[in-house]
Formats: structure tokens, sequence, C-alpha cells
């Protein structure tokens, strides 16, 4: 499953979104950063509800497909601006982790 | 041998910023993949990297970040100015944090940067007193 395409589906909102293909691999949630650090994956979609400018370090170094930022959390002007400098796609939505985790799956994205 | 590296990448560190944290990290891992270093060592370097970053960021007065490349392995330093670790297997110990609530609230303080380093190298000492910490980590290639 592409990112770009279950954005769609999901109807999350993008923040950025770059035309970048990219498979997603697996999912992982978690909102402390050094855990998320040690377990998500390369093209990985990360769902969190941290919306500071350090998540786009975490998914550039950790070369994640994508943020998705639940809850309907305000993310900083400065995380979106970051994310456009490193090209990380980076979307939000009212919905919950949960819920957004569960919709992944029923798409096939494990 | 010589025990020389082959090539050193410095990055000076400025405690508090957390606006640019990271960059240092994000400058060393594309550098080692212009070097065309193998991925999951990448991989290892740039978590190890970050953790050393965040925590000079976060509960130091400032220091730098050394990335030395050697013909067989990577080292990492990293050194700050101070206060230093008051009980370093404590702070070891996986949950074990002094992290502010403010900085709790950016997703820091799960006490798992330490432990963290420590998983991703195959060698990782520490050196620290009232002047400061020093982290060497080593990275076989
Ligand atoms: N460079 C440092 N100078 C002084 N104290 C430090 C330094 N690095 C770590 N510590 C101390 O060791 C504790 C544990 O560090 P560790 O990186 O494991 O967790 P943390 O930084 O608190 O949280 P996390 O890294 O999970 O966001 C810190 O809370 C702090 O008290
Ligand atoms: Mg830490």
């Amino acid at each position: 499953m592409n990112c770009l395409k279950f954005a769609e589906l999901l109807q999350l909102k993008p923040l950025y979104e770059t035309d970048k293909n990219i498979e997603v691999e697996g999912v992982y949630i978690g909102d402390l950063l050094s855990v998320v650090m040690s377990k998500a994956k390369e093209n990985y979609v990360w769902i969190t509800i941290q919306t500071h400018i350090n998540i786009v370090a975490v998914a550039e170094l950790l070369e994640l497909a994508c943020i998705i930022v639940v809850e309907g959390m305000n993310v900083e002007k400065e995380t979106v601006e970051k994310a456009k400098e490193l090209n990380i796609p980076i979307f939000s939505t009212q919905e919950s982790a949960y819920n957004i985790a569960c919709k992944l799956s029923s798409m096939g994205v494990k | 041998m010589n025990n020389r590296p082959l090539k050193r990448y410095s990055y000076r560190i400025i405690a508090n910023d957390f606006m640019v944290a990271g960059k240092g990290s994000s400058s060393i891992k594309s550098n080692l993949k212009s070097l065309g270093i193998d991925a999951t060592i990448i991989r290892r370097i740039a978590i190890i990297s970050y953790e050393a970053e965040m925590n000079i960021v976060i509960h130091s007065f400032g220091g730098k970040i050394h990335c030395d490349i050697y013909e067989n392995k990577i080292v990492l330093i990293s050194e700050d100015t101070g206060p230093g670790i008051k009980d370093v297997d404590l702070a070891m110990t996986e949950g074990y944090s002094t992290a502010t609530e403010s900085v709790r609230e950016l997703g820091f303080g799960a006490g798992m940067g330490l432990p963290n380093m420590k998983k991703y190298s195959d060698n990782f000492e520490i050196t620290t007193g009232s002047e400061g910490t020093r982290i060497t980590v080593t990275v076989y290639l």
C-alpha cells in the first residue's frame, strides 16, 4: 500500500504531501520519542499525538514513510515547515490512533 | 596500527535548542550515506547520535558530537560541559529520567535514551563528573 493512496482513502488532512511513491512496510504507534526511535522501522507509518518539530527529525532519521498526527492535535507551523524541508509526508486527522490503525490493517498494511 | 580516524565529522550542540535539535544526527547520517556505509549500520548510528544529541540539548550545558570513521568501525563521541550524571547505573536503567514536565510534553523523558545507545552499540563507555559527561560508542563495520 502506498502512502498517498491510503491518505486519500482514510481522508487524512495533508499538511505536507510528497509525490514520493513509498510502499508502507508497517505501522508504529507511539508518543515517547526514544521508544519510537528504537522500535519504528524504515518505511513505517508513524501514528502519534506529538506535534513538535522533533517528530520530523525522528521520521527523517528512521526514514519513516510518513507521520499521522491523530486526535485533531494542532501541528505547529515549524513542524510542517521542517517536514517540507526534509520531504517527510505529514497528515492529520480527528480520529484516534486505534481507529487509524484498524483501518490501515483492514487495508492490508500489517 | 594507525589509530587516527580516516575522517571526523563534528557538530556543536547547543543546550535547550529544540528547534534545531536532530540536525547534527541528520548531518552525520547523510555523511555516512555518501560514504556508502551499510544501511543497518547507519540506522544504528542515527539512533545513537540522536539520543546523544538530545541528551546534550536537554540535560547538559551544551557540547559536541564527533563521528569518527575508521577502516573497521565508527566511533561516536558525545561530550558536554556538565552538570554530569550523578548515578550512572541509575541513569542507564530503562525508564529512569529526570526530564522536566515541559520536556516530557514534547515526547522526551521515557528514560530510554542511554539504554538505546547501549543496545545499538558494540561498545559503550561513559565517564562523567560535575565538569561534564563523555560518552564513547563504537559500532563495528
Ligand atoms: N549528557 C547528560 N548530562 C547530564 N545528565 C544526563 C545526560 N544524559 C543523560 N543524563 C541523565 O540520565 C537520565 C537518563 O537519560 P536517558 O537518555 O536514558 O533518558 P531521558 O533523556 O531522561 O529520556 P529519553 O532519552 O527517553 O527521552 C536523564 O534523565 C538525565 O538525568
Ligand atoms: Mg535521553
